[in-house]
């Protein structure tokens, strides 16, 4: 049993030697944040009457969700064998539209503690996030955890676990977040098995942004990893990707609360406060270097994040329109990778059109939105980039169908990406099937302990954005994992489907499909709008044209009774209020040519309700 | 009754009327109606302020003619203190519920008190509803000899499914009996048909208007059947005991009984209505629709002086302690205004035969005209001879023409 560091080792001044940087690589509910916490009590960095129940997960969101969005990094003092260490967790976002951002936390660190649900086996985010930690070279630590739960299996888990990393079952430690049992055992752990950091104290100063975060009260907080060299209070710094230069006017540790200190130095992670406001100009994965005696290399791995979903986000009432805009505006601030532009719709008014890094991160920021901002909201289907070249040899980016050329197209290609599916053996047909009917290849199949098979795909991105993950998990009972990463794009006959009503175009309901989808795309969405288009006193003909050429159409046959022929005798009122009520009714009626759609009727369409109904 | 509730003013208990009421009175007719909130049974389908034996709570139907002719005698003099000139009612209607419940000795009663307080033109219509089977020879007689001029049938369906449906008692076959003695009685007969109940077929329906053609009334009113919330027959469709009407088949309903009347010598002169002559027409109903000056007698009853609507408690029972109390029943009333009244106009006159004349709609209307005659919504001829008419298919569309009229 190890005690609590007597008295913890003074920032900015700490031998590398005595530094260990790790984050925690788990699924979304397999207990890191409590993992976290408990590791929090045990060093003493927080007094248990404090506790806040997952400490680390700051926003409500997230402690609801039960994932991490945004990660921070904690200094811990932890002794062993009479030397005391300054232990940094990394907390590290949990989900598969973050990949970058994790990358630049396992940049940051020597090692990993794999944590893993000792009842539910390791599942596919995490196996490629434990990838891409062997790929950089970390000392990973296996662990399972929620061992005192009654389903627990750490035997067969730690078997599963073995064969993915190497070693021996029995190096797999047992932890249970929740009693803090072999909690201390695997503090001890990360001290005698993860390298110490690395660096050169006299050469110019080089620290990596892991993270930044933007707070209503000191702009924005940039996390860094200090390689080489030395920053100090007052120095004045600057972000190689943009030569900016900042002055800093705070620099320190979390522990986990926020604490000034002398600087940091070789090894360190911190804090640093610069008065800026906006994260976009303190980029993860950007070196940090000082404006006097600035590097000349950057620290590799720097990318701007780049959005690889769109969606238009539109106010459900039209004047919640600026009210949408001042949140995209705050919630920008603290997120990098969202971006937006003003976009109109026939059918759903004035929104914009996002750009996101996936689906859960489209998910977040509609829900956060809908949360923090009380606005209602509709979401188009999402869609891709598409590179369109025409037969004039003219290349344009699409991400909005309504942007698609008119006229001959040479080519399109779509994003595609690389697919991880972690399941039951039993499903594996299924998911097969699925993934056959979304044009996935099959790169790979493995097996992991007895029952569990890792399928690998290649697929169009477009194909997945579009509820492919509600269908894995109905198919599979919920236990099917799902995790993708970019690979490139690939030509494919893919077509613009348009939908008519009355002959005129309903821009929100257009969508780029491949050729043999779009028949049945199109019969999809007349159906769909046939049941929520009221009958007019017309006919509306409802169709689905790829360019000229009808695919599909359906109906809506003319009203032919709009009479209130009842006797009310002297009750004028009444009838008056009835009217007045109708024509309140029509007002709300958005205008498609000469045709009245009621907006719950596009939104309806847009959300499948039809079918959801129906089901019941 | 149900229905949206209405935003007014609470009615001054002395009844006593504004100013603004006296503005054209001499170019308006005055009309009285007199409701009678009595029936043995409420039908499933019928949200009208009425009430049975059991939900009366004190209130008396042996009461009732002296309750109402005391409002009578208050409406007399309200309209004469408020400075209107002296106008005889050309028309009064006895509503329901059903006012046949009642003894025929109280029907005489009341008009008696109108002749007596208001005064009667010498022509004037006088008309009452009836329940097939809750008259007879001698009961229509007596009123004929009181000076009643018409009476107004509710057949609703000659198919005894349909009227089980609905709820309706009375024996079809009784119709043309009690036609018959009507008409030898010396009175005009009108008979209320109900299109659209569910379960009604097309072939019920030509049952149901040939039978009431059969009868040669004078004039016949077609309603097709409403939904109305809070309603027993709502509740049955909501949990699919029953299905809900059909519109389109509603429509072909309403097509057909145009078809035979017109071919039996009847003219619409109301989306719902029509009449062998003008002469059958019903007067009292057309100055409902002309926006004329009525008093309505009785709970629930609503009224029309100059821009002036009010209405009455709606229970027997709080309407009686009213009248004993000797103020206006009145619960509540609201001032039309001049926006108001011509969105009214326009609603009412619309529907009927003789129209607007579209010389006095407000410009937006005289443009959408042109679109109504494109959509074949308005007849053409008779937009050319400066009134607005609806065509069959615009009867059916009305609500949609008044609202492209009153956008």
């Amino acid at each position: 049993m190890s005690p609590k560091a007597v008295k913890a080792l003074e920032p900015a001044a700490t031998d590398p030697s005595f530094i260990r940087n790790f984050c925690i690589i788990a699924h979304i509910d397999h207990g890191k944040s409590t993992l976290a916490d408990r590791m929090l009590g045990v060093t003493g960095a927080v007094a248990d009457r404090d506790m806040r129940a997952q400490y680390l997960d700051r926003m409500d969101i997230e402690r609801e969700r039960g994932i991490t969005i945004k990660s921070q990094a904690v200094r811990m003092p932890w002794e062993l064998d009479g030397q005391t260490y300054a232990l940094n967790m990394i907390d590290t976002p949990g989900h598969v539209d973050f990949t970058y951002e994790v990358s630049r936390s396992l940049a940051a660190c020597e090692g990993a503690i794999l944590l893993v649900d000792a009842a539910q086996g390791i599942e596919a985010q995490t196996l490629a996030n434990l990838y891409l930690a062997m790929e950089n070279d970390l000392e990973i630590i296996p662990v399972l955890n929620k061992i005192d739960l009654p389903a627990a299996d750490p035997e067969k888990y730690a078997k599963e676990l073995a064969n993915l990393i190497g070693g021996s079952p029995d190096d797999v430690l047992k932890v249970s977040g929740k009693t803090g049992a072999g909690v201390e055992e695997l503090l001890d752990r990360v001290v005698q098995r993860i390298p110490n950091p690395v660096g050169n104290p006299d050469a110019p100063a080089r620290a990596m942004i892991f993270d930044s975060v933007y707070d209503t009260y000191r702009g924005v907080i940039t996390y860094v990893r200090m390689i080489d060299g030395h920053l100090s209070p007052r120095e004045r710094i600057q972000m190689m990707s943009t030569r900016a230069v900042h002055e800093l006017l705070e620099i320190g540790v979390s522990s986990p609360e926020p604490s000034p200190t002398k600087g940091l130095g070789v090894g360190e992670v911190g804090y640093l406060i610069t008065g800026v406001k906006d994260v976009r100009q303190s980029k993860v994965g950007d070196t940090v270097t000082t404006a006097a005696k600035p590097s000349t290399e950057a620290l590799p791995g720097y990318t701007d994040p780049k959005p690889m979903v769109f969606s238009g986000l539109y106010p459900i009432d039209g004047s919640d329109y600026p009210v949408l805009r001042d949140a995209l505006d705050k919630l920008k601030l603290s997120d990098a990778s969202l971006n937006y532009e003003p976009e109109t719709s026939v059918a759903l008014g004035f929104g914009f059109r996002c750009g996101f890094l996936g689906l859960l991160h489209l998910e977040i920021v509609t829900e956060r939105l809908e949360r923090e901002f009380n606005l209602d909201l509709i979401a188009t289907a999402p869609s891709v980039t598409y590179e369109v070249t025409t037969d004039d040899k003219k290349t344009v980016t699409v991400t909005n169908p309504s942007e698609f050329p008119g006229g001959k197209i040479a080519s399109v290609e779509e994003p595609m990406v690389k697919v991880g599916i972690l399941a039951p053996k039993d499903y594996v047909g299924t998911i097969m099937e699925l993934c056959q009917g979304r044009r996935g290849a099959l790169l790979g199949m493995e097996y992991f302990g007895e029952d569990r098979v890792e399928l690998r795909y290649t697929m169009p991105l477009g194909e997945i954005v579009f509820d492919f993950f509600d269908h894995l998990k109905s198919r599979t009972q919920g236990y099917a994992s799902l995790d993708y990463e970019p690979s490139g794009a690939q030509t494919a006959d893919l077509v613009k489907v348009d939908i008519l009503l009355q002959g005129e175009q309903v821009d929100a309901f257009s969508a780029i499909v491949h050729r043999d989808k779009a028949y049945a795309y199109g019969v999809l969405m007349t159906e769909r709008l046939k049941k929520l288009i009221p009958r007019q006193q017309f006919e509306v003909p409802i169709q689905a044209a790829i360019g000229a050429r009808i695919i599909a159409r359906e109906s809506v046959r003319a009203m032919r009774k709009d009479v209130l022929a009842k006797c009310y005798g002297g009750d004028i009122s009444r009838k008056r209020k009835l009217l007045e009520k109708q024509k309140e009714g029509k007002k709300r009626m958005k205008m498609v040519g000469r045709v009245e759609v009621p907006q719950e009727a596009f939104i309806a369409a847009l959300s499948g309700e039809t079918e959801t109904k129906e089901k019941k | 009754m149900a229905g949206p509730q209405l935003i007014a003013d609470p009615a001054p208990l002395d009844g006593a009327l504004p100013g603004s009421v006296l503005d054209g009175a001499d170019a308006r007719m005055l009309s009285v109606y007199l409701h009678v909130p009595f029936c043995r049974v409420r039908c499933g389908y019928c949200d009208f302020n009425t009430y049975t034996a059991t939900e009366l709570r004190g209130a008396k139907q042996s009461d009732y003619a002296s309750e109402a002719s005391a409002e009578v005698a208050f409406a007399g003099a309200t309209l004469r203190s408020s400075g209107l000139p002296a106008r005889p009612a050309s028309t009064v209607f006895f509503g329901g519920g059903t006012p046949t419940l009642l003894p025929a000795g109280d029907l005489v009663r009341m008009l008696e008190s109108v002749r007596t307080s208001i005064g009667l033109t010498t022509d004037a219509e006088i008309t009452t509803e009836a329940n097939p089977d809750s008259v007879d020879a001698d009961y229509l007689t007596t009123l004929a000899d009181a000076g009643f001029t018409r009476v107004s049938f509710g057949m609703q369906s000659a198919v005894p499914h349909v009227l089980a449906t609905l709820e309706r008692t009375h024996d079809p076959d009784r119709v043309p009996l009690v036609v018959e003695w009507a008409r030898r009685a010396g009175l005009q007969v009108s008979v209320d048909l109900i299109y659209g109940t569910p379960g009604e077929s097309l072939d019920d329906w030509t049952r149901s208007v040939d039978a009431a053609l059969a009868t040669n009334p004078d004039h016949l009113s077609a309603y097709s059947l409403i939904v109305e919330a809070g309603t027993k027959l709502a509740r049955q469709i909501k949990s699919g005991l029953v299905s809900q009407p059909d519109e389109d088949l509603q429509a072909d309903m309403y097509e057909l009984v145009d078809a035979k009347l017109e071919a039996a010598g009847f003219s619409w002169y109301e989306v719902s209505n029509w009449a062998k002559g003008p002469e059958s027409r019903s007067r009292h109903n057309l100055a409902y629709w002309q926006s004329q000056d009525w008093w309505g007698i009785g709970p629930g009853a609503h009224s029309h002086v100059g821009g002036v609507r009010w209405w009455n408690v709606k229970h027997p029972a709080a309407y009686a302690g009213r009248m004993s109390d000797g103020v206006s029943p009145g619960a509540g009333r609201e001032t039309l205004s001049a926006e108001t009244r011509e969105l009214e106009r326009i609603l009412l006159l619309s529907r009927t035969r003789d129209g607007i004349l579209i010389s006095t709609l407000p410009a937006d209307a005289r443009v959408a005209v042109a679109g109504l005659i494109a959509d074949n919504l308005v007849n053409a001829e008779a937009a050319l001879r400066g009134r607005v008419e609806l065509t069959l298919r615009g009867r059916l569309l009305a609500d949609a023409v008044v609202r492209r009229l009153t956008v």
